[in-house]
């Protein structure tokens, strides 16, 4: 079995359409993000209160809500979770209260509603503002580091022109990750920051495995137009794009179905972003190489037309 | 070596030996496996706790240190009691203390303890046999509430006495719990180092009396039973015989009002000394209190339980400041300086007067810390002489202990996470069998598309497989669910260096390059892909370890942990599979890829 064997397709020549996938896609992202009012974050970034817990009996999330509502929690978030009688309730700490206090008042408001061995609690997570202004802060760093390494890394690596297409496939990944992000609801969580890290790091390998044959095609074929040496190096690295986003979506998808609701939103964040990275690689980063060897050949073109 | 197949057999098969032989369960101290992984909360169930001082106290740099210093004291003498194995307590820049404990049943309980305000009480050792009077009747107690038949098939007091305190029928579930108000409870100990070892109590003096410590006569502790309270010889003799349940356990220390209680039976005492029945039997005025740290005496362990009278001579909120730790001038020994305040002076000076020659317990959350012996009325200032068989660390260790109910620091628990220990052994099942599946499918995958070289690979993936986990064991690092998700995430990705790599042997080989020379293309032009691939990726781990808490870091580990080892099966093991491969084939035979 060979897939993609001489594969020849023009990616470059059909780069128009790809802008307007991406710009779309994009848009689509950007404007989920305006119309939420940016992202949902969890109790990690925001403080707050959840807990996971696990009903005796089958009950709905409305049945649930009236309980909460009953006992002042109108702004809890509950949510089905896992099995049918598990719920996630999320709860901002109201001012001043402790994340203990508020902990004991759900608790109370459940036992009321189903007595005191009606539910178990599996699993709680109380974070003050103070925290979470600070793990906010960590994210950001932990964001904004990462990619300043890999910039450094692709600087000395690669010439700046590599260096720059990269860094534009991998703001678009960050943009487009975010954009679904909203589009699909997921929390922003610690583990969430953690995929998105990931991505950023998946998304430059396979950019970085295109723009390698680049740079060796180009070494060999001086009279080769650009153009062809960048659609062919996608071409010629295309079948090992293929099988690396095929394995590792392969295991990714089995931790998404089986790997259990508290792993899922991180699954599907890295699924999203293996699919988004594979994507640019191909239709963002190659052609933006294209376009910037492009731009510097006009501009050299135009200057040697001024000199003569 | 390194070259020959036979010397790269040898190299892959030591590799895997070694990391097989990480991953070899080992036996516990207590004679149970332990799992050769280290699991994270979020996967064996537990706590995470991150502790601050209140806000509301504005202090320098220095004294807030300091307070969290004390803070810390406090919390691992009381959570050294929980029985958690391995507690993690310790002091993150000079703001918090993170507290992770793991596998506990009572979240809620846990949290009281931590959060606690300290409380320090200095009792006065009741030496008046005022329990053992009692015991002949204690015991009777015991019998009749839970029948002596019951108590013989126990095994006698000293057997394994769960069975008949399993529904909680003593009315205490928390019995290992501190009661932080010091009042009336037996509380525990912690499993410090035994200070006051060979039974001298430390001394109490005014400062500057030069006082030799450590000179009193006190007798020399014997652990034997208490007059006619020995063990009956035999099973025959103890079916007969009338059964003493609790002082069977309760030996003689050689100093009146304590007792001295073999380590593996504490937990049986606790449990006979919170029953009901028990606590009404006690004498009125009296408190029972374990001591904080452990005995050494014939090869034994024994901890000590003291009787004190429940008035203290006086609490923490008049003791002003202690230490620092210091080795006194004359005698070079180690003694703890203290100071009380000027009401707290009075106090001290009218109850020292009236104990002279008395033990004084240093009772913190219910611990007792020290015992030491009253020489003169004191007042103001005075020190506790540790003696001869002091050390200074003892000492610095009281110190602090001192200033932890000196200066009673109010906290607040800024950040928690529990997860349950259903959840987490669910969260582990989930993920095996995610992590089964994956890499089954990428098996099948690899077989159909490559052939031989995917066999190959997939011998590789193998080897990839126990080191990620031999390396995960032999750097200790803690596997959380996050990394469990790293670990399926570079399965995936470390396919892809076999990927790249037979990929390019393909090309070579559709070039019209022989095999040889095929595979020898392959291996050189995809490596610097795949360095520049792992290298970007190990910066992202890298990142994530040093930023993230807990799980993530779990995460950035295994993620780490699995480049690098992704690195070494493609280029070194696939590599060889190749060369056995090449060797067995006619040069001219095109590779099965």
């Amino acid at each position: 079995m060979w897939f993609f064997r001489n594969a020849d397709f023009d990616f470059l020549g059909s780069r128009q359409r790809a802008y307007v996938v991406s710009a779309l896609l994009l848009a689509i992202g950007i404007g989920s993000l305006v119309m939420r009012g940016g992202l949902s974050y969890g109790v990690d970034f925001t403080g707050g209160t959840l807990m996971q817990v696990q009903f005796e009996e089958q009950l709905t999330v409305g049945e649930l809500r009236d309980v909460m509502n009953g006992a002042g929690f109108g702004g809890a978030q509950l949510q089905g979770f896992g099995s049918v009688n598990e719920f996630l309730i999320r709860v901002q700490n109201r001012g001043g209260e402790s994340g203990q206090q508020v902990q004991d008042a759900v608790e109370s408001a459940l036992s009321d509603g189903y007595g005191e061995d009606g539910y178990t609690v599996l699993r709680r997570e109380s974070v003050s503002a103070q925290v979470g202004e600070e793990l906010q802060q960590k994210a950001a760093i932990a964001i904004g580091l990462s990619f300043l390494l890999t910039l450094v890394y692709l600087a000395f690596r690669f010439e700046w022109r590599f260096g720059v297409a990269a860094i534009i496939a991998t703001v678009h990944d960050i943009i487009l990750t975010f954009g679904f992000i909203s589009v699909l609801n997921v929390e922003i969580t610690l583990a969430t920051v953690a995929a998105i890290l990931t991505i950023v790091g998946y998304s430059l390998n396979d950019t970085i495995v295109v723009f390698d044959r680049v740079r060796e095609n180009l070494k060999g074929t001086r009279s080769e137009e650009y153009m062809n040496v960048v659609n062919r190096s996608i071409n010629e690295t295309l079948p090992r794009t293929v099988m690396t986003s095929a394995t590792t979506l392969v295991t990714l998808l089995a931790l998404a179905t089986v790997g259990g609701a508290v792993i899922r939103p991180f699954a599907m964040v890295l699924i999203l972003g293996v699919m988004i990275g594979t994507y640019s690689s191909v239709f963002v980063a190659s052609p933006a190489l294209l376009e910037i060897h492009q731009y510097r050949k006009r501009k050299a073109q135009a200057e040697a037309a001024h000199v003569s | 070596m390194f070259s020959s197949i036979k010397g790269r057999i040898a190299v892959i098969v030591g590799l895997v030996l070694l990391c097989g032989w990480t991953l070899m369960p080992q036996e516990g101290p207590e004679g149970n496996t332990i799992s050769p992984l280290n699991l994270g909360l979020d996967l064996q169930g537990g706590m995470h706790l991150a502790v601050e001082l209140a806000s509301d106290t504005t202090l320098t740099d220095q004294a807030r240190s300091d307070a969290l210093d004390r803070v810390l004291t406090t919390i691992r003498n009381r959570v050294n009691e929980f029985g958690v194995r391995e507690p993690i307590i310790q002091k993150v820049g000079n703001e918090r203390i993170i507290v992770e404990l793991a596998g506990i049943d009572n979240p809620e309980r846990a949290k009281d303890i931590v959060s606690q305000t300290a409380f320090l009480s200095f009792n006065v050792v009741r030496t008046d046999g005022a329990v053992m009077d009692r015991l002949e009747r204690i015991d009777q107690a015991i019998v009749d509430e839970l029948g002596a038949e019951n108590l013989r098939a126990a095994g006698g007091a000293g057997g394994d006495l769960s069975a008949l305190f399993g529904q909680g029928e003593a009315g205490a579930p928390d019995t290992v719990a501190p009661d932080t108000t010091g009042a009336d409870t037996a509380a525990a100990g912690a499993q410090q180092g035994g200070q006051g070892e060979g039974g001298l109590p430390p001394a109490l003096a005014g400062e500057d009396t030069g006082q030799a410590a450590g000179q009193d006569t006190s007798p020399s502790p014997e652990t034997q039973g208490l007059p006619g309270m020995q063990q009956e010889g035999g099973q025959g003799g103890a079916a007969q015989g009338e059964l003493r349940p609790l002082s069977e356990l309760l030996l003689q220390s050689g100093q009146n009002g304590v007792f001295l209680v073999a380590e593996q039976d504490v937990p049986t005492v606790r449990k006979f000394l919170a029953m009901d029945a028990v606590q009404g039997m006690l004498p009125n005025g009296i408190q029972l209190n374990w001591g904080a740290n452990t005995v050494s005496q014939g090869g034994n362990v024994y901890r000590q339980l003291y009787v004190l009278a429940d008035e203290p001579l006086i609490t923490g909120e008049y003791l002003a400041d202690a230490g620092p730790a210091q080795r006194d001038p004359t005698y070079n020994q180690p003694i703890v300086p203290f100071e009380m305040t000027r009401q707290g002076a009075r106090i001290f000076e009218r109850q020292t007067s009236r104990n002279v020659g008395e033990q004084m317990a240093i009772v913190l959350d219910g611990r007792v810390q020290s015992a030491p012996v009253i020489r003169q009325t004191l007042s103001r200032r005075a020190q506790i002489e540790l003696g001869a068989t002091g050390s200074l660390q003892e000492a610095q260790d009281l110190a602090l202990v001192l200033r932890a109910g000196a200066l009673p620091v109010p906290i607040q628990i800024v950040e928690e996470r529990t997860v349950g220990p259903s959840l987490g052994q669910d969260s582990i099942e989930q993920g095996r069998m995610a992590f089964i599946i994956g890499i089954v499918l990428v098996i099948l995958g690899m077989i159909a598309y490559y052939r031989m070289a995917g066999a190959m690979a997939v011998g590789a993936l193998c080897v990839y497989v126990i080191l990620v986990l031999g390396g995960l064991a032999g750097l200790e690092a803690t596997l959380t669910l996050p990394g469990i998700a790293g670990i399926i995430l570079s399965v995936g990705m470390a396919v892809d260096a076999n990927v790249l790599i037979f990929e390019r042997i393909r090309e070579e080989q559709a070039a019209g390059k022989t095999p040889r020379t095929a595979v020898e293309e392959g291996f050189a032009h995809a490596l610097s892909a795949i360095v520049d691939a792992n290298l970007t990726t190990l910066i992202t781990a890298i990142i994530l370890y040093q930023v993230g808490t807990g799980p993530v870091q779990g995460f950035a580990v295994t993620l780490a942990i699995g480049i690098i080892a992704s690195f070494v099966t493609a280029l070194y093991v696939t590599r060889t599979f190749f060369m056995i491969y090449l060797d067995r084939h006619s040069p001219t035979d095109p590779v099965s890829i």
